[in-house]
């Protein structure tokens, strides 16, 4: 029952989508690619990014909408055409969250250290 | 990017000190900073409060899932959304939950200890924000604590 609920995604409406979005969306080689040509930090049309990769245009869509939901990235106007570019606030946020977890481990396991090593 | 946190530790103490350090419920509540109700068995649920001044109120709740003798000791427990006291809840009947792991290994000065906790996927973005606040207070005491014991060993 535990691990039910473990693997239950949690969204809440009007807050940042769930962290499960954020790594699903990036378990992909393919959009971990997209993420990465993104990351240049300029936005770019179905077009370009279907350019240059072994997809369909229709696949780089269907990638693009995953990653649009998981709020990784959003679509802006360019023109007639939409282009996509990288949201990097919910990599960052995670990141953070992981260090600081990170850190509490330290802590405590210095204190572990420190007990048996006594 | 994983959903991890993998964590060595090299330890001057043999396996079987380590062990008792982590499984026996007394010797982790002294380390962990909690203060366990009993026994840990597998298939239980954990539960004591937190000993860090200013987080008394918080109950630390985990469920036991492995525990091999000298070798692993793993439980899930409960994330904790607000640390604050105004905004505590004891309830985790709905709180996101993440595994955490102690693998242990004999070496020749001592036991190299694992620790991995996972399942962060799980773990709302709101959540995580506001966890780091509340525990702002908590830290600058837990550097004094880390001093504290380093200045005994010195």
């Amino acid at each position: 029952m535990q691990r039910e609920r473990k693997r239950r995604p949690v969204r809440e409406p009007g807050r940042t989508p769930a962290q499960a979005l954020v790594f699903a969306a990036l378990g992909d080689e393919t959009r971990l690619t997209l993420i990465a040509r993104l990351a240049r930090g300029q936005s770019e049309s179905i077009a370009h990014l279907t350019r240059g990769s072994r997809l369909t245009r229709q696949a780089v869509t269907k990638h693009l909408r995953v990653l649009q939901r998981a709020g990784l990235v959003r679509s802006v106007r360019a023109g007639r055409e939409s282009h996509f570019e990288l949201d990097p606030r919910p990599l960052k946020e995670m990141e953070e969250y992981l260090s600081f977890v990170s850190r509490e481990w330290d802590k405590s396991l210095e204190r572990l250290k420190a007990f048996v090593e006594k | 990017m994983d959903d991890q946190i993998i964590k060595s530790i090299e330890l001057k103490a043999p396996p079987a000190r380590v062990w008792r350090a982590l499984t026996d419920w007394r010797e982790f509540g002294e380390w962990f900073h909690v203060k366990l109700e009993g026994p840990f068995a597998v298939g239980q649920v954990s539960r004591g409060h937190i000993t860090h001044p200013g987080f008394e109120h918080v109950v630390w709740e985990a469920l036991i899932e492995k525990m091999e003798s000298e070798r692993l000791f793993s439980y899930t427990w409960a994330q904790i959304e607000f640390h604050d006291k105004e905004r505590y809840s004891p309830d985790y009947s709905q709180a996101p939950r993440t595994l955490v792991e102690f693998h242990l290994e004999k070496t020749a000065s001592g036991t190299l200890l694992t620790v991995t906790e996972s399942g962060f996927a799980s773990v709302p973005a709101g959540w995580r924000e506001r966890a780091q606040r509340g525990n702002e207070g908590g830290w600058a005491q837990q550097m004094k604590n880390i001093e504290g014991y380093l200045a005994e060993r010195a």
